[in-house]
């Protein structure tokens, strides 16, 4: 409902930014990680984020979740200042297999998110249902994570993460591991879950395609010490489409242009 | 099937070796005993009580000293793996204590407790927590850190970070610890009831090798070993029906 909205609408104003950096600078045992960072993000905004390894994605998203804070500067979420995790931002690891709990079942591995929550057990049997029915994994109930593939960890994975009912959705190359076939279906059904929760997502990714494919806007980072460096704004029109949109001059226009960004970052 | 049987090939011809000798020579020996004599002696003490009697009592300062030991290195091994500053405040004063060899102990404790239960569990505990503990600790700091952090992220307390992720993480390690504590367990007890404590197979042992008894003493060799295996095999079934799922998982189709 949100993204459909939100295309149709002006940008909203500064003030009603979802999440917001102020000259962030990140140090991890003394060595500086992130530099300089100021950022603001829209509710609602599926944001992207590309760059050359070593730049410091992930620990700009480690920050907006809470697992890190800033050495200098401020990170802003929904107006309050971020002293530590929250559970309406949802974290997507990329090694789905670590951060799925071995012993327990997919449906386990979801109700660890609704017991999280405190969702009386009463009400977790049906929630799980309609959570696993969200992500395909009907089927797959009572397995354990290692008798399922890595997409279906994955999906599992962001069925525990919507079970937090999550404001904001934080992924880590969560399809990076995956094979082609199996990261377009995620990467549609990702785009139907977000556009059906309006949630915000900040996605991390070193595909230049997949940034595209997916965002609203596409933040360009560079390394050393880390700092966002370009935003590209994809002008692409929703529901997107793994054939058509590709072919789309402003798609191949912004595949240009950070792939010649990023040729330059790794220079 | 038959696999199964050739396992026992090596023990029975020695004990018939052994027989054999024994008639050979016409064995009159107050150290060693025939194997007949010693399996006489053993059906003996098992029908009048002896041996089931000893049995439980070591059976009994051996689970008693674990379940405290167990307890106590849990709790602590759990503290240590989780909080760097309690690693920190007690690793000097672990490694002081670990080396002590916990059989060191039994003029300390007869001192402090005398004879009977008290001094034999206590020393159990104290040789048992050390086992828990260290493996504990390890098994804690090894947990997959994403995991850590997926408590983290979902703002569980420490109570159910502990309970819900922590402890089924390390329960498997955590489950190979107790097999080798319970090991340490029975080997100190059957000790301290051999070098001073009037209690259990150990005392049954020392006396009957100072009546002149090889054979009842042999027999309680052997059914010594035998307690010890069955526990053993008992704790694998456990461990089998415990974390078998998990295992078995992979050979499904």
């Amino acid at each position: 409902m949100t993204a459909i909205v939100k295309n149709l609408q002006p940008r909203p104003p500064a003030s009603s930014n979802l999440i917001s950096f102020q000259g962030v600078d990140l140090e991890l045992a003394g060595r500086p990680i992130l530099e300089g960072i100021d950022l603001a993000i829209r509710p609602g905004e599926f944001l992207c984020v590309v760059g050359p390894s070593g730049c410091g994605k992930t620990s700009l998203l480690r920050l907006i979740a809470g697992l890190f804070l800033p050495t200098r500067g401020q990170v802003h979420y929904d107006g309050k200042l971020v002293t530590g995790p929250s559970r309406e931002l949802a974290i997507v690891f990329q090694d789905y297999g670590k951060a799925l709990l071995p012993w327990r079942t997919v449906a386990g591995n979801v109700s660890l998110a609704l017991e999280a929550m405190h969702v009386p057990r009463s009400e977790r049997a049906n929630r799980i249902a309609s959570l696993l029915a969200k992500v395909g994994l009907t089927h797959h109930a009572e397995k354990f994570p290692n008798q399922l593939s890595g997409g279906m960890q994955q999906r599992l994975q962001i069925a525990r993460c919507l079970a937090q009912e999550p404001k904001v959705l934080l992924m880590d190359e969560p399809f990076g591991a995956l094979d082609a076939i199996t990261r377009q279906t995620l990467q549609d059904e990702l785009l139907r879950i977000v556009a059906d929760s309006g949630a915000t997502a900040f996605f991390v990714t070193h595909d230049l395609e997949e940034a595209i494919y997916l965002g609203d806007r596409v933040i360009a980072m560079k390394a050393n010490p880390g700092r966002v460096t370009e935003t590209f704004e994809v002008d692409l029109p929703r529901p997107r489409d793994q054939l058509s949109t590709p072919e789309l001059p402003e798609f191949l226009r912004l595949r240009r242009a950070l792939f010649d960004f990023i040729k330059d970052a790794e220079a | 099937m038959t696999r199964k049987w050739r396992g026992a090939v090596v023990p029975v011809t020695l004990l018939v070796l052994a027989e054999i000798y024994c008639f050979a020579t016409n064995l009159e020996s107050d150290s060693l005993a025939r194997p007949s004599d010693i399996a006489v002696a053993a059906v003996q003490a098992l029908l009048d009580g002896e041996i089931l009697r000893s049995t439980a009592q070591t059976l009994w300062a051996a689970a008693a000293g674990l379940g405290i030991g167990f307890t106590i290195g849990l709790s602590v091994g759990v503290l240590l793996g989780l909080f760097a500053i309690f690693n920190d405040l007690m690793e000097f004063s672990i490694e002081a204590f670990r080396p002590i060899p916990s059989v060191a102990l039994i003029p300390v404790a007869m001192l402090l407790l005398g004879f009977g239960y008290g001094m034999e569990i206590s020393i159990v505990a104290f040789a048992t927590t050390w086992p828990i503990l260290i493996l504990t600790r390890a098994a804690i700091s090894g947990i997959e850190p994403r995991l850590i952090e997926v408590a983290r992220a979902l703002r569980f307390g420490l109570f159910a970070r502990i309970w819900k992720i922590v402890l089924p993480a390390a329960l498997p390690r955590i489950f190979v610890a107790l097999r080798l504590a319970i090991g340490v367990a029975l080997v100190v007890a059957v000790t301290v009831e051999i070098s001073s404590n009037p209690l259990g197979l150990g005392y049954a042992m020392m006396s009957a090798q100072q009546s002149l008894h090889p054979d009842l003493m042999f027999a309680l060799l052997f059914w010594t070993g035998l307690v010890g295996w069955a526990v053993n095999a008992g704790l694998l079934q456990l461990q089998r029906r415990f974390f078998g799922p998990a295992a078995a998982v992979e050979v499904l189709p």
